[in-house]
């Protein structure tokens, strides 16, 4: 069956402090090499088929209830 | 007067909404996150709390409850409606205020008696209190930090659609230490502090938020 992915960021302009917080563990941990965390979300979708209505429809719940619009992307893609 | 409370799978302050209803003058009704009609209310309150847990964002699955559908119709005839806390992520969910609520920038939880300076006093639900008026209320968040794009940001304060703004610390983060907004029609107010907490000196500060309560009654009589 195929796999509609959903990737949901939060916009670059919006604070993340759960990127933050993650970077801020880097260095403790000795990885020095990260300059920066941005945290965000995978939505995996079991589909039918993966075709174009399907991946309108895939649009449709992404822009409206797996992500926020007014704080955060998403892009859609299907697993290979 | 019927002011309504909803209850969703999680919410916590709904039988503190409902007191603040009762001790304001009001007669408060229980609504069910399922319900289907808004029996007969005459305004809502959506309480605090983690509805649905908070999964996906804070307020993002209760904005989808069956009664959402009978508030949003209800607010964009001009009910007025309240949300406190989750209350207030719900509303900015459901697109009914402008914004969003993101975490906390110091990444904690917080909860402190707050000072408040009113900016509106001519919504729904802040009648009673004079612009500039500072009020304490509890406040009480993890996900309480204001945002809006610049251009929102400059339109709602331009409009005066912020109501309350943090006073003295900017508890969380907030852009413009915003506390809480209305809608353009001043009918739905969402903020993060608890006016529902601060309505008897037993069990709060004071009672500085009574006055959120007592407004809708007065405006919702005065009709």
């Amino acid at each position: 069956m195929p796999r509609v992915i959903v990737d949901v960021m939060p916009k670059p302009e919006i604070l993340d402090p759960q990127g933050k917080a993650v970077h801020g563990a880097l260095p403790r941990l000795g990885f020095t090499a990260v300059s920066d965390v941005r945290q965000g979300k995978r939505f995996e979708l079991e589909v039918e088929v993966a075709d174009e209505a399907t991946l309108a429809e895939v649009h449709q719940l992404a822009g409206t209830l797996l992500s926020n619009p007014v704080i955060e992307d998403y892009a859609v893609r299907v697993d290979a | 007067m019927k002011i309504g409370v909803v209850t969703f799978p999680g919410s916590l302050d709904d039988t503190d909404a409902q007191r603040a209803v009762r001790l304001a003058g009001g007669d408060p009704v229980a609504l069910w996150h399922g319900d289907h009609d808004l029996h007969g209310v005459d305004a809502v309150i959506l309480p605090g709390g983690f509805s649905y847990g908070d999964y996906l964002r804070c307020g993002a699955i209760a904005r989808f409850a069956p009664v959402m559908t009978e508030v949003i119709a209800a607010a964009q005839g001009g009910m007025p409606v309240l949300g406190i806390c989750n209350g207030f992520q719900i509303l900015c969910e459901s697109h009914l205020l402008p914004g969003a609520l993101i975490r906390n920038d110091h990444r904690t939880f917080i909860c402190r008696d707050q000072v408040l300076q009113v900016e509106n006093a001519s919504t729904a639900w802040t009648s009673d209190y004079e612009v500039g008026q500072q009020i304490t209320v509890p406040l009480k968040n993890g996900e309480g930090g204001f945002v809006a794009d610049a251009a929102t940001l400059e339109r709602i304060e331009g409009e005066g659609q912020v109501v309350v703004r943090y006073v003295d610390v900017n508890p969380n983060g907030s852009m413009r230490d915003i506390a809480g907004i209305t809608n353009e029609r001043g009918n739905v107010v969402g903020l993060m502090p608890h006016p529902e907490h601060a309505v008897e000196s037993l069990t709060g500060p004071g009672t500085d938020g009574l006055g959120f309560f007592t407004s809708a009654l007065s405006i919702l009589t005065s009709h």
